[in-house]
């Protein structure tokens, strides 16, 4: 009940004062209760849980997520795997880890 | 499939990898906590590509795994009388309780239905007013939002026949007791991101002081796993200690707060037992004195159930990380997902399960032991 997966939102309406939704995951659809994201929009991506939209993904942060998995393995090919700056020296999650650190 | 496809890049998998295997020096043991994180792990066999000195603890993140053997037996008792409709996740019904489970109640002519969301539950009570409509309330801080949902639209359809059988459990409480554990071996974890999007991060600081230990918020594709360990691996091998979120797409620092205000108006904390490990302070979730009339323990007076588990199952000793599925004796024999033991071997979420369907049949050759 966990599993968690993307689905996009392709449709709002109300049901009985309740905030709905179509949630389309890569073809499955779902109706799912917004009621826990009062904000979110047609064609937001969220997370489902037991019917329930509960989060939603953030494009901007998968791109810089992403494209700091990229740029780690440019500077792993440039440096051939073996210079590496000291661990704790200059913390190499810089890029994106500065913003997504929750402490 | 967006946000899905990008985080399973074998390509960026192979640079992340080559990352961790030039971070490492010593031996590390990481726990997982969330079930879905367990199954992904060795669904795409990351434990096997990762450097042998990277052990994984499997946590017990699985709702199914720990709901106690007395809640299990309530519900069966609940479920087998006559004017109810028992309402249930799917992965609920082949728990073994004590003598059977809710798939024997359903043959047995009990009324019981497999739900997707809780919120069909109320929908069954709506339409069957002459009978008890009960929905088994199980599962973590990603599920409790749609269950206590369900609660207060019960409560404004006016729905005196809806009540919920309830057996939540909190991640923060189960991650202490593992920490404060004599035999505990984990030295890093990655979080159940999905639990996150719910609660926020702000719960782990206070376990990130007082144990010193590293946890980074995880995803479940590969490419979040990963980073989750090559973020601890880099705390572990600098000797750091901090809390970091490798999950920003989808979990925020503070959580999702309309979702906690409904938790603390339907919910209190209690202690809970939890399958396999025992009882453990402050860990669950019970209705609240507001909604207390909507218990399904109280109406149907089940509360003194007293239980024993199967002495052959070794359920508690995998959920606390001490062995691994396959170093069971009654593992892939006397115990499969057809005729399971525990519930470890029940749920997708499960370890043993997990172990099972992916063919980990074999003990490893050689436990590491890490001081």
């Amino acid at each position: 009940m966990c599993l968690g997966i993307p689905g996009k939102i392709t449709d709002i309406w109300q049901d009985r004062g309740t905030r709905m939704a179509l949630v389309d995951f890569d073809g499955v659809t779902k109706d799912v209760c917004l009621a826990y994201l009062p904000d979110i929009e047609l064609g937001d991506y969220t997370i489902v849980h037991a019917g329930f939209a509960l989060t939603r993904l953030d494009e901007a942060s998968a791109l810089q997520t992403l494209a700091f998995f990229t740029d780690l393995g440019v500077i792993e090919e440039e440096l051939g795997g073996a210079a590496r700056p000291p661990l704790g020296a200059s913390d190499s999650t810089g890029g994106t880890g500065g913003k997504e650190r929750a402490s | 499939m967006k946000y899905l496809d990008e985080f399973r890049d074998p390509q960026l998998a192979r640079v992340l990898l080559d990352e961790i295997a030039a971070t490492v020096t010593r031996p590390w043991a990481i726990m997982e906590v969330c079930g879905g994180q367990t199954h992904s792990i060795i669904r795409h066999g990351i434990d096997q590509l990762l450097p042998d000195k990277i052990e994984f603890i499997h946590g017990p993140g699985c709702p199914v795994c720990v709901t106690p053997l007395e809640m299990i037996d309530q519900a069966l008792e609940i479920a087998a009388r006559p004017e109810v409709i028992f309402c249930s996740f799917g992965d609920m019904l082949r728990v073994p309780g004590s003598r059977h489970d809710l798939f024997q109640i359903k043959a047995r002519g009990g009324d019981v239905r497999v739900v997707y969301s809780p919120l069909d539950a109320v929908r069954v009570a709506e339409a069957n007013p002459g009978r008890e409509v009960v929905f088994f309330g199980v599962g973590f801080e990603t599920t409790a939002p749609p269950n206590a949902m369900a609660v207060v639209l019960a409560r404004q359809l006016g729905l005196a026949n809806f009540s919920m059988l309830v057996s939540h459990v909190l991640v923060p409480p189960a991650m202490t007791a593992i920490l404060s554990s004599p035999v505990s071996r984990v030295q890093g974890f990655l979080a159940a991101g999905h639990v996150c999007t719910v609660m926020g991060t702000w719960q782990y600081d206070p376990l990130v002081e007082s144990f010193n230990v590293p946890i980074v918020v995880s995803g479940f594709e590969p490419l979040d796993l990963l980073d989750g360990v090559r973020r601890v691996v880099r705390q572990l091998e600098a000797g750091e200690a901090r809390l970091e979120n490798a999950y920003a797409r989808a979990v925020q620092p503070q959580g999702n707060k309309t979702a906690q205000a409904v938790l603390s108006d339907v919910f209190e904390i209690c202690d809970r037992q939890w399958r396999g490990i025992g009882m453990i302070p402050a860990s669950g979730f019970r209705l609240s004195e507001r909604y207390r009339e909507f218990d399904a323990s109280l109406r149907f007076d089940v509360g003194d159930i007293t239980v024993e588990e199967p002495k052959e199952c070794r359920a508690g000793e995998v959920l606390q990380g001490l062995i691994k599925p396959h170093q069971c004796e009654a593992f892939g024999k006397a115990c499969t997902p057809r005729t399971p033991l525990g519930a470890t071997m029940v749920s997708s979420e499960g370890a043993c399960a997990a172990y099972y369907q992916f063919r980990r049949l074999e003990p490893p050759k050689e436990v590491a032991v890490h001081g």
